[in-house]
């Protein structure tokens, strides 16, 4: 029987009621009295040389409160990468300057050369078209290839290439990789893409900048994943404020996706200009401006070697990736070509030699940063499109490659600088084979073959690593930043519970499935406990939601300050029972002493604990805990997939026939809600896989700015997913055994679309290799033809 | 230039340019926050409102195109007692919403879908939601929720 209530119950979700009638609270809905709008006049070339920029026709507009331009920003400092990677030869990464406004150059179509803010949007979108603005344009650099030759176009003169860093993990001797492949039995090798892609949640970024005079007080509304990182990067490095005198907010935020990890300009701007005006000032993203300043996603081409032996054992695994990182580095760009995606090229697979090569490039196209996923899809596309290849080369049946070569053995340390701490590949194929059906596709092939469509099956597994930790690890390998995280359980008098945490939910169902574990540990009911998340006046500190590690990390810190809260109320139990602190045992919110019928409710205890009349005299009073807490390692989940396509032969036109997920994600606190979030991510790969591409000419213009361009999935380009999380393996290291689930379904998808893709092509006799995605109609259709 | 209309019942006026949209009147000048933005090209849908009965786009309308109309806004869909319409409660009930930010757009599609077509098949409502994108649910607890609204029974279909 399913559980109606607390840890695994699929418990509804609170926070719909608010969504569905119209009364949630996001980031636009925010007007402060008195606020002025900004534009933002962006460049509409790649790249150039700012040489005239007049403002005062536009300063002459009605309504114009004060147009601002890169020397109002000469003494600030620009915007920060949260992480340092190190090259393969020792050396930092290449960090360029990153400016809030343009300082003589812009670099990207959409990078900001000035903002005029204005007593309504409309006055300052007119005014900004009165900037008297000349551009020498400059050749741009486009390709990563291009922009890492000798003599290529510079996008930051002062840097020596266009090469941010050089990295490299895994085997450095290179003779004894060569070694592994020349003594190969069979050597498979793939040239891919992993396309760009725009995250593109439905809210789009905004950010309200607000400063008080009287109390030399800022606060910023903001669209984001993790308001106290944005306010420890705007504060510390980029405008230079007390951080005990800014509050960051961040309401309900209407999908993330990665997307909202980074800090903005637009957010500084907003809180500068707000002092700068003595007013607030609001600036709300259009879509197409989303399409041009939000950071994009993926962007690597790759060249993925595998080395088998002659009993089709993984003997050795090499890649070459280029890593586009855009014209500036993101918040947390650096680490995404690299410790987010190097770490897990070993996969599920005992492969003994691995080297993974990474060259990132800087070129004049948006910033390149964390998008759901993170290096993890790049990884795992690579890594299971060449175990793909190999079996179709070898004529062996891909479940059964992967079945020989897959890790059984936990912990399990990688060539890649990772320990697996738990995982049953074998059985989380085995519910894969059973939930799929795949003993009847030969019977579904023949039925799509009778009406002259081709049907193809792909497999493929996944492994991912959440929840990134510990920070001392982290630390070592370039993170800025701790990773750790941090919760308050404030128990009111009457019993009720306000915890505050430091993951903020985007759409994940934080309101609802961190209550169930608070109830559950103290027996009360769901409805007693209440999220406070999203603003760092009330939060005691957060590194936020993001690298599917709410619960892992997060909630383990909420378990911890829960257990403290426990232990202090059964302090005051055993005062109130006269009995010995080690009796008293708490069930259904009802503390007892072991063995005899004496107890005391729950909402007994915590008025006690506020109305200390009769009291134990060496406990304090309140109830009210705080913990922080810092993982001892990655969470890993993994899981096997399989997909269906149809194809027609004629038009080129690929359809997903069915789509299964066996994911095995340890414990799971919520079902529901996991399931949606595996819903979601498979819909974001099959929109990789299928559709999406972020385009740009040769000249850096975005030729897909808009979604008449960008082709997000709809509702018809997808089928009803079929998923089973039977499969579980509790996480070993946190106290809730769970691992993360958010990223899974985007990591997992687009190979198994794209091996189904060419499953399909190839029954038709048509021996194709390889297709890059998007998987469109004309390149099946040219593939076919060819 | 004036314009007035009735709102989820009520009648209201207001004072626009005439390039203000709909959703702009209804965001800045009504409050009726629940009616979103989400693009610029009138592709995601999240601003669909009821305007004398059809499903508009209310970012691809004029406020003053919508003078003396009877307008619908996801604000005036629950009952009268505040609860969830049945299509608000299936939405809530199969987990066909995450962030919530294409929501009330998706809530004013399905509704006008299912004055038309009662009981659509799984095919009718995918093909109906074209104008509506979501970024989180993969549409499948979306289109699972629609068709439970209108009766069917939807257990067949995998996940919770």
């Amino acid at each position: 029987m399913p559980k109606d209530s607390g840890i695994g119950a699929s418990s509804k979700r609170r926070e719909d009621v608010r969504f569905l009638t119209g009364a949630g609270n996001y980031t636009d809905d925010i007007n402060v009295a008195g606020q002025a709008y900004v534009y933002f006049l962006r460049s509409d070339i790649a790249h150039g040389r700012i040489t005239g920029l007049d403002t005062s026709a536009a300063e002459a507009m009605p309504g114009v409160v004060k147009v601002f331009t890169g020397k109002d920003f000469e003494g600030v400092g620009g915007m920060p990468c949260g992480w340092e990677v190190t090259d393969k030869h020792g050396a930092p990464m290449q960090e360029p300057a990153h400016p809030i406004l343009a300082q003589g150059k812009v670099r990207h179509v959409g990078d900001p050369i000035a903002a005029v803010v204005a007593d309504s949007l409309e006055q300052a979108r007119d005014a900004a078209e009165a900037i008297d603005l000349e551009i020498e344009e400059l050749p741009a650099v486009i390709d990563m290839k291009a922009a890492a030759q000798e003599g290529a176009v510079l996008v930051h003169d002062d840097l020596k290439n266009n090469i941010c860093y050089d990295w490299q993990l895994g085997e450095t001797d290179d003779a004894k990789v060569n070694e592994v492949f020349a003594g190969a039995a069979h050597v498979t090798t793939l040239d891919l893409v992993n396309n760009r892609l725009v995250a593109n949640p439905m809210e789009p970024r905004v950010a309200v900048g607000e400063y008080k005079r009287g109390t030399d007080e800022y606060t910023l509304y903001t669209t984001s994943q993790n308001p106290h990182v944005i306010r420890l990067l705007m504060c510390a490095f980029v405008l230079g404020l007390p951080e005990h005198k800014v509050r960051v907010v961040a309401p309900d935020v209407g999908g993330g996706f990665g997307t909202k990890i980074f800090h903005y300009a637009e957010e500084a701007f907003c809180t500068f200009a707000a002092k700068a005006c003595n007013r607030p000032v609001k600036w709300t993203s259009s879509r197409s401006e989303a399409f041009m300043s939000d950071a994009h996603g993926r962007d690597h081409v790759s060249t993925i070697e595998l080395a088998l032996d002659a009993d089709n054992n993984f003997i050795g695994l090499r890649t070459n990736t280029y890593a586009n990182l855009g014209a500036y580095l993101s918040t947390f760009s650096s680490s995404v070509p690299t410790w987010l995606h190097g770490t897990l090229m070993a996969g599920n697979y005992k492969t003994p030699v691995v080297q993974v090569n990474v060259r990132a490039m800087f070129t004049n196209t948006v910033p390149v940063d964390a998008y759901r996923g993170a290096g993890r899809p790049e990884a795992t596309f690579q890594l299971e499109r060449v175990v793909d290849k190999a079996a179709r080369e070898l004529g062996v049946d891909p479940i059964a490659l992967r079945r020989q070569n897959f890790i059984t053995q936990f912990p399990y340390d990688t060539p890649v600088a990772l320990t697996y701490d738990t995982g049953d590949y074998n059985g989380t194929m085995d519910k894969l084979e059973a939930a799929a059906d795949l003993a009847g596709f030969a019977a579904r092939r023949a039925a799509s073959e009778a009406k002259g469509k081709l049907r193809g099956l792909g497999i493929n597994c996944y492994i991912e690593a959440c929840g990134i930790a510990p920070s001392n690890i982290v630390g070592m390998l370039g993170a800025r930043a701790g990773l750790y995280d941090a919760a308050t359980v404030r128990v009111n008098a009457t019993g009720s519970i306000s915890v505050m945490v430091g993951a903020h939910s985007h759409g994940q169902g934080h309101e609802t499935a961190f209550p169930q574990v608070v109830a559950d540990m103290i027996g009360i009911d769901e409805s007693m406990v209440e999220i406070v998340h999203g603003d760092t006046s009330k939060i005691p500190f957060g590194m936020g939601t993001y690298g599917s590690r709410s619960l892992a990390v997060c909630g383990s810190a909420m378990v911890k300050a829960t257990e403290k809260v426990i232990d202090k109320a059964k302090k005051i139990a055993a005062h109130l029972l006269e009995a010995s602190e080690a009796d008293i045992e708490l069930k259904d919110g009802q503390f007892s002493v072991a063995g005899t019928d004496k107890s005391v409710a729950w909402g007994d205890v915590t008025l006690t604990a506020y109305v200390p009349h009769n009291f134990p005299l060496e406990v304090e009073p309140g109830l009210e805990e705080t913990a922080f807490y810092d993982p001892a390692n990655f969470t890993f989940p993994s899981g096997a997939y399989a997909c269906e396509v149809e194809l027609d032969p004629e038009t080129g036109q690929v359809t997903i026939e069915a789509f299964t997920a066996a994911d095995d994600f340890g414990n799971i606190v919520n079902p529901m809600i996991v399931d949606g979030q595996v819903h979601g991510g498979i819909g974001q790969g099959i929109g990789q896989a299928l559709l999406e591409n972020c385009a740009y000419d040769e000249n850096g213009q975005l030729l897909s700015a808009s979604f008449m361009d960008y082709a997000m999935p709809r509702a018809d380009d997808v089928p009803f997913y079929g998923v089973d999380h039977s499969s579980q393996t509790p996480c070993t290291h946190n106290p809730l055994g769970v691992k993360g689930c958010g990223e899974a379904g985007a990591i997992g998808s687009p190979p198994a679309v794209v091996n189904a893709v060419l499953d399909a092509m190839n029954s038709g006799g048509k021996a194709v290799d390889h297709i890059d995605m998007p998987v469109s109609p004309s390149r099946v259709w040219a593939a076919m033809n060819s | 230039m004036k314009v007035s209309m009735t709102v989820n019942g009520r009648l209201v006026e207001g004072d626009v340019e005439g390039r203000t949209l709909l959703s702009g009147f209804l965001r800045d000048q009504l409050s009726l926050t629940g009616t979103h933005v989400g693009c610029d090209t009138a592709q995601c849908g999240a601003c669909v409102v009821h305007v004398d009965g059809v499903a508009v786009k209310s970012c691809n309308m004029l406020a003053l195109e919508a003078d003396g109309a009877e307008v619908g806004t996801i604000e005036g869909q629950a009952h009268a007692d505040g609860s969830l319409s049945v299509i608000q409660q299936a939405f809530q009930d199969h987990h066909g919403l995450q962030c919530g930010f294409c929501t009330p757009g998706m809530v004013m599609s399905a509704a006008a879908l299912l004055k038309d077509n009662p009981r659509p098949t799984e095919a009718e409502v995918r093909k109906y939601l074209e104008g509506n994108l979501c970024r989180c649910t993969g549409y499948h607890n979306i289109v699972k929720a629609i068709m439970a609204a209108s009766g069917q029974d939807v257990s067949h279909i995998a996940a919770e």
